[in-house]
């Protein structure tokens, strides 16, 4: 009797086995919205008919709170920026060394390779690479404001009551360069820092009342910028770059100051339970013909060596409208964030929101 | 023998009710107000104490945002049980039985559409390119567009459309069981118009009035979409507050501080309505 038990028991435990080993593996990616268009999906699961992608979209903050919560699991590729990495890892222990042997880093644009290396090595590991990288700027209607040049003209009164922007670190980091000060610069000096917090948002709060209302998502900003009750605007230069195939009016501007670049990588969360999925999407990805395909739903540039010429046709010619050599080399890459800025910048956007014009 | 079966099927039937309460809402609760006691002191080093509660003390922005939400909030619970109330009283009263639970249904479809969706449609009417502006302008009213969305004005009627339905549904249900001979007598009695509804109806609907208000209190001041979407600007709702230091700010203590402030807040508020009324939980929400 108890034999029998025992073997059926036995016969159950290994048809599951079994069941799983044949059935396909799961690769849950965490990413921004439009990170994952179907058709890449489609071709990355022909090739590999044993795993099924499955897709969240998120931001940078959702990202970090969501493996937060779970101690890094639930997920098995996140695409924070090459910014968020460093601190949350040291904070909350989320993401796990990546092995870069298994990843062709060869095809990656060597100084943004290195540049997030440097940015998210920890005791000698390093915990992320590079996918696609953009900036951030204003984006501007030719047609009712064709003089601006940078941030300060968000606050300009010629266009009151018609710019936008979403409040998040950005317009603070955006602000400080339109005053003349250097945010980085500051980062090691907290003080420092706060002092320039304070200056902006002064300044933002004062602004206020030149600004329709603040943008929360990349939708919302493309029906106020479409529909002309936004003429000036920060944004991603990639959103601008999808409104320049509808309305070429609508051009992005990197601010004299230099535009705010970021990078999308790619980190492994630390309960991540299928490594070789995410290294295979990974290299996948970056395939000359895969990245035509990305940038089209994106409308961000792969770090690659010929990111610019892999983009389709129109966000081509949007960026070459936006960007001119001079443009390229002023770019400001976003610094790491040392742990506490964070909090700092988090009061200060809550000033600017809670006051009233 | 037969009362062990009882007790069994007793315990069977309450268990789902029970595990429900417990894991889903005493469980998360005390968890809150455990991680809202935790202050951070260093990177994954925590100590005990009522410091996030002082912190929020010591900031007029948060406690100036909780303050303006309860207050918008009371605001929309009035205008919610004025809007409600006639409404009310015609589908309870003055409608014929037939048509009752046609106009029931028609107060009650508008749920059967997301709020994400709802808050949406009042955005593609009010915005500057909106229907409203659109139509204003065709009819000559006004010269340019007009930009009605991202004020405190839409905020409040966006939350009153959204809560209005949970106070009709209490105060038809009481109103409906009112005896009309009760009126009668009171204009029998030399009665106006106003006394009757003054010393009866409003007296007899009590438990309904309040019931309704505790409910679109609670949904007004814990809602978050609505005015997030419709008030843009210069929106500042307590929720938002809370969203704001679970997950831009990665601080859970002071999103936890938040929560349990914002729960005990709502709590005094409608104990202080309780009161004032002269009524109670027990004759009100839990009335059978």
């Amino acid at each position: 009797m108890k034999n029998s038990i025992k073997l059926m028991l036995t016969g159950t435990a290994f048809a599951l086995v079994a069941g799983s080993a044949a059935s396909a593996e799961t690769l849950r990616l965490l990413t921004w919205g439009s990170y994952a268009p179907e058709e890449v999906i489609r071709q990355f699961e022909a090739e590999y008919p044993d795993i099924d992608v499955e897709v969240t979209f998120s931001n940078n903050e959702e990202m970090i709170a969501k493996l937060r919560a779970t101690g890094g699991s639930g997920y098995d590729l996140a695409q924070p920026s090459h910014d968020r990495i460093f601190a949350a890892q040291l904070e909350y222990n989320i993401y796990k060394p990546l092995d870069l042997s298994q990843i062709d880093t060869s095809v990656m644009q060597t100084n943004l390779l290195d540049g997030v290396k440097a940015n998210t090595t920890i005791e000698g590991e390093v915990y992320a690479v590079p996918h696609q990288w953009g900036t951030s700027g204003v984006m501007t209607n030719m047609a009712e404001a064709p003089d601006v040049t940078g941030w300060n003209d968000l606050c300009d009164p010629a266009y009151k009551g018609r710019t936008s922007m979403r409040l998040r670190r950005t317009i603070l980091l955006g602000t400080a360069f339109g005053m003349g000060m250097n945010p980085f610069e500051l980062y090691n000096d907290l003080d420092a820092y706060q002092g320039m917090l304070d200056q902006v948002t002064e300044k933002l709060i004062a602004c206020k009342g030149n600004i329709k209302t603040y943008w929360t998502g990349g939708d919302d900003l493309q029906s106020l910028m479409l529909s002309g009750e936004v003429v000036v605007s920060e944004t991603w230069d990639s959103t601008a770059f999808r409104l320049y195939s509808e309305n070429p009016e609508i051009v992005f501007v990197p601010p004299e100051t230099g535009a705010l670049a970021w990078i999308d990588t790619f980190a492994i969360p630390r309960g991540g339970e299928a490594d070789d999925a995410a290294y295979k999407w990974i290299n996948f990805v970056m395939r000359p013909e895969i990245i035509t395909l990305m940038s089209g739903s994106t409308g961000a540039i792969a770090a690659v060596p010929n990111g610019i010429e892999l983009l389709p046709d129109d966000k081509r010619d949007a960026v070459q409208a936006a960007f001119d050599q001079q443009d390229l080399d002023n770019l400001k890459f976003f610094a790491n964030i040392p742990p506490g800025l964070e909090d700092m910048e988090g009061i200060a956007l809550e000033r600017i929101k809670a006051a009233s014009e | 023998m037969r009362s062990d079966a009882g007790k069994l099927s007793l315990i069977l039937l309450m268990a789902p009710f029970a595990l429900w309460i417990l894991l889903l809402i005493v469980l998360p609760q005390l968890g809150i107000g455990y991680v809202s006691l935790r202050e951070k002191v260093g990177p994954g080093q925590f100590t005990f104490g009522f410091g996030n509660y002082l912190d929020f003390l010591g900031e007029p922005i948060y406690w100036n945002t909780l303050l303006r939400t309860a207050w918008m909030s009371i605001l929309v619970t009035i205008l919610a049980l004025l809007v409600g109330f006639p409404v009310a009283y015609y589908i309870a009263k003055m409608a014929r039985q037939r048509s009752r639970a046609a106009l029931f249904l028609l107060c009650l479809i508008p749920l059967w559409v997301s709020d994400l969706v709802r808050a949406f449609g009042w955005i593609v009417l009010l915005r500057e390119t909106g229907l409203v502006s659109g139509a204003l302008q065709w009819a000559g009213l006004i010269s340019g567009p007009v930009e009605l969305l991202y004020n405190d004005v839409t905020v409040v009627i966006g939350l009153v459309y959204t809560v209005v339905l949970f106070m009709i549904v209490p105060l038809v249900s009481t109103l409906d069981g009112m005896d009309d001979a009760l009126l009668e007598a009171g204009y029998n009695l030399g009665g106006s118009r106003l006394t009757v509804f003054r010393r009866i109806i409003v007296p007899y609907a009590m438990p309904g009035i309040v019931a309704g208000c505790i409910i679109t209190f609670m949904l007004t001041a814990g809602s978050y979409l609505t005015p997030i979407l419709l008030g843009g600007k210069n929106s500042s709702w307590f929720t938002e507050q809370i969203y704001n230091q679970f997950i831009t700010r990665y601080n859970w203590e002071a999103g936890a501080t938040f929560g349990v402030l914002l729960l005990g807040f709502t709590s005094l508020v409608i104990w202080l309505g309780l009161k004032l009324t002269g009524q109670s939980l027990a004759t009100t929400v839990a009335k059978d």
